[in-house]
């Protein structure tokens, strides 16, 4: 259709069709949403995904299991231990071993490092949407710190592929723990300088208050979860509801709010990330000593030095790197609390080394629909701050 | 080879006898073409000056690489700018295209004509005063003229013959009318207390103190409606990144874009030229020893300070609080502070 064609036929409605996205500035990353707008107000909203495809989860079908491990990092690319965890979480339920205490307190550690991150980068982004631009800047300060500190354990900056199925990567250092401990310091006045520029601001509160409102029953009808589930008064927080990697041996709350609208989930989020602070403070004090990842050879490497004096360890090792790691027949799902809500992989395993199905359960995949629904009737300014408020990633939503 | 001599002779003749009779408008033909230049000039350095303080205000470090403290950037940047493809989308309206951005700069630039920034002072016997023009009704003629810059800007989104431009036109006309209301009748305070509507003799006015002390809410209410005017954050509707990508000049490129960039640059001095004159006494220096003009520049470099401060602070207001707060806030406040203080006037200063 020529371009004066479609002025003839727009011509005669009474509303304009807008094309937001893929390249919007602020449609945080390359999603697009086809609104209807009457003036200034949004009428009908339509998603569109699938301009990031990348087909990972097709992808691991024809990856061994440690191999599948650094895609998963660029799914929730905000949040890569969350996913790893997921991954390595439901693999380990089909190897059926046991992970030691010391692997599971570095794994509670990163996530909660990463969460505080993904938390930042979701603050920073929803505020500069709004149009606050200095909290944007005040945000990447921090999280430059923990990008430093996962360069520091892992190599990576941000795909760091730390933990792995059995345990994690490698184990602490002594910098990376000092480095823990100066930023658990630092954080907590930093996060009440971002609510100093916004929590109580008019603008921020004119801007956020009682807009992409989801009532209780909305959000679970639209299977919402994590913050945005939470804002809207549901507590349902799966580290409390399903502890996995020994959640339930520390002690923190799950800040529920109940309007459920944009301020609503900013509090949840900004609260969140004074949680994860006092999570991996927990784990500090206590952080046990041991192996950092199982001692079951048939999962993990064995040690170099055992190479040369023992027959078995070079078997396992060449099994383990020429083959890699076989899961038994079966399926599974484990999920778990990621930054933005419920991820999980279900996995179908034929008894090869090979998964025979991977499928992700994406919170942002899974909350577009009901994103969409709440801009109808807002503002188009409002369009921005709702998809930034539900904090949406791309990367796992068309994987 | 006489006729020629002769020619030339009364040629030169004429010339000596029309400066003679016309020195004013020399004077002010070179006066035009300095306070052009100057105030051209001006944009740079405030561009410079806006990315410098944000780089301090949010943890950067801004430009720095481009000569001394990075004070070459802008330069560099309009360099870059002159020298890109102008593009035109096939199906603009090209005239209005090319017009558009020609109306916000020489808008801006005629608005700041009837600026003083000085008392009059002799030199060879000529009176030369430190101003463009001495029009009699020199604020409305600024109303007038920056009213007109908006015009620029709703037929870039006109023209460009994209939806977002449109919405970015819309919004700046939409807002220039709630604003200049407000503008105007707090203007109009200070109008009732000179008596006129020249502002040389509002700054004459101030002789003993600054209007802010008497019109603290005037001045306010002003300065608000200056921000919007000049579609500055937290007001920078028609051009909101976020939400408009670009706005009224998502199409433009190349010096077409610069122009836009100019013209808001000049108006935020103009509208601090402005407040300085009406509220903060001008260039009256109030018993500090400095020249007139020195007492001008600080005050109006600390309101384009203050500018960048906001912009630096406070999130985007959302189009439609804008007009209520428009329509419902600024305009019965500015309607009250006017009937104060014309009671006052009248009963106790007849």
């Amino acid at each position: 259709m020529s371009v004066t064609e479609q002025g003839l036929l727009e011509r005669d409605k009474d509303t304009m069709t807008l094309n937001m996205g893929p390249q919007h500035p602020s449609t945080h990353g390359v999603f697009r949403v086809i609104l209807e707008m009457d003036g200034e107000v949004v009428k009908t909203a339509e998603p569109e995904i699938g301009y990031l495809h990348t087909g990972i989860e097709k992808n691991c079908e024809n990856k061994r299991y440690v191999h599948v491990i650094p895609m998963t990092d660029r799914l929730d690319y905000l949040n890569p231990p969350g996913n790893n965890l997921a991954f390595c979480l439901s693999t380990e339920k089909l190897l059926g071993i046991e992970i030691p205490e010391r692997a599971n307190a570095l794994r509670v550690i990163m996530c909660e490092l990463s969460r505080i991150a993904s938390h930042l980068v979701w603050l920073g982004t929803h505020a500069l949407d709004i149009g606050a631009m200095t909290v944007f800047l005040y945000c990447w300060r921090e999280r430059e710190m923990i990008l430093d500190l996962n360069e520091e354990v892992s190599g990576v900056r941000m795909m760091t592929s730390y933990i792995r199925v059995g345990g994690v990567a490698k184990d602490a250092t002594r910098p990376w723990l000092d480095g823990i401990r100066d930023f658990l310091d630092y954080f907590p006045a930093k996060v009440d300088e971002y609510e100093r520029l916004l929590t109580r601001n008019p603008i921020w509160l004119d801007r956020t208050e009682g807009i992409g409102v989801f009532t209780r029953e909305e959000a679970i009808n639209w299977s919402l979860s994590g913050p945005a589930l939470r804002a809207s008064g549901v507590n349902w927080d799966i580290r409390k509801s399903q502890p996995y990697s020994g959640y339930d041996n520390y002690s923190f709350d799950v800040p529920i709010q109940t309007n459920g609208d944009i301020y609503d989930r900013y509090r949840v989020r900004v609260e969140e990330m004074r949680q994860s602070r006092a999570i991996i403070k927990q784990a500090m004090e206590r952080l046990p000593g041991g192996d950092y990842k199982t001692p079951d050879n048939k999962v993990s490497l064995p040690a170099r030095e055992t190479l040369h004096t023992s027959m078995e360890a070079l078997i396992h090792h060449f099994k383990l790197v020429s083959e890699g790691i076989s899961v038994p027949k079966g399926e599974t799902y484990v999920p778990i609390e990621g930054a933005r809500g419920e991820v999980g992989f279900y996995i179908v395993s034929d008894g090869t080394n090979v998964p025979y199905r991977v499928k992700l359960r994406a919170p942002s995949f899974m909350a577009i629909p009901g994103m969409c629904k709440a801009m109808e009737g807002c503002y188009i300014a409002d369009v921005v701050g709702i998809i930034g408020s539900i904090d949406i990633v791309m990367g796992e939503v068309d994987r | 080879m006489d006729w020629i001599t002769e020619i030339l002779n009364v040629t030169w003749n004429f010339i000596v006898l029309f400066l003679n009779e016309n020195i004013p408008l020399v004077v002010g033909s070179v006066k035009a073409v300095i306070i052009a230049v100057a105030i051209m000039s001006v944009v740079p350095a405030l561009v410079w000056l806006e990315r410098r303080l944000m780089g301090r205000f949010q943890v950067r470090l801004g430009p720095n690489r481009v000569g001394p403290f990075g004070l070459g950037q802008p330069m560099a940047d309009t360099v870059k700018l002159l020298f890109k493809e102008s593009i035109i989308q096939s199906s603009a309206d090209k005239f209005l295209f090319h017009l558009a951005p020609a109306v916000v700069v020489i808008t801006a630039i005629a608005a700041f004509a009837v600026i003083p920034f000085g008392e009059p002072f002799e030199v060879f016997g000529q009176t030369i005063e430190m101003w463009g023009a001495n029009v009699n009704s020199g604020i409305l003629f600024v109303f007038a003229i920056s009213g007109m810059g908006i015009y620029g800007m709703v037929l870039a989104g006109l023209s460009s013959n994209n939806k977002y431009s449109l919405m970015g036109g819309l919004r700046s006309s939409a807002q220039m009318i709630s604003y200049e209301l407000t503008l105007g009748l707090s203007a109009l305070s200070i109008i009732l207390l000179t008596g006129s509507l020249s502002l040389v003799d509002m700054v004459r006015a101030q002789e003993t103190y600054p209007f802010i002390l008497v019109q603290p809410l005037a001045f306010l209410l002003f300065f608000i409606a200056g921000i919007a005017e000049t579609n500055r954050a937290p007001f920078d509707l028609p051009e909101a990144e976020q939400e408009l990508v670009a706005g009224f000049h998502t199409e433009y490129t190349g010096m077409k874009f610069a122009m836009f960039f100019m013209g808001e640059y000049i108006n935020m001095v103009t509208m601090s030229a402005l407040v300085t004159l009406l509220f903060l006494g001008g260039w009256n220096a109030y018993g500090l020893p400095v020249w007139p003009i020195v007492s001008f520049a600080v005050k109006v470099f600390f309101l384009l300070c203050v500018f960048i401060w906001l912009r630096s602070t406070f999130p985007r207001i959302r189009y439609d609080r804008l007009m209520t707060f428009g329509w419902k806030i600024l305009l019965p406040l500015c309607l009250l502070n006017l009937m104060v203080t014309s009671t006052v006037k009248v009963i106790w200063f007849p």
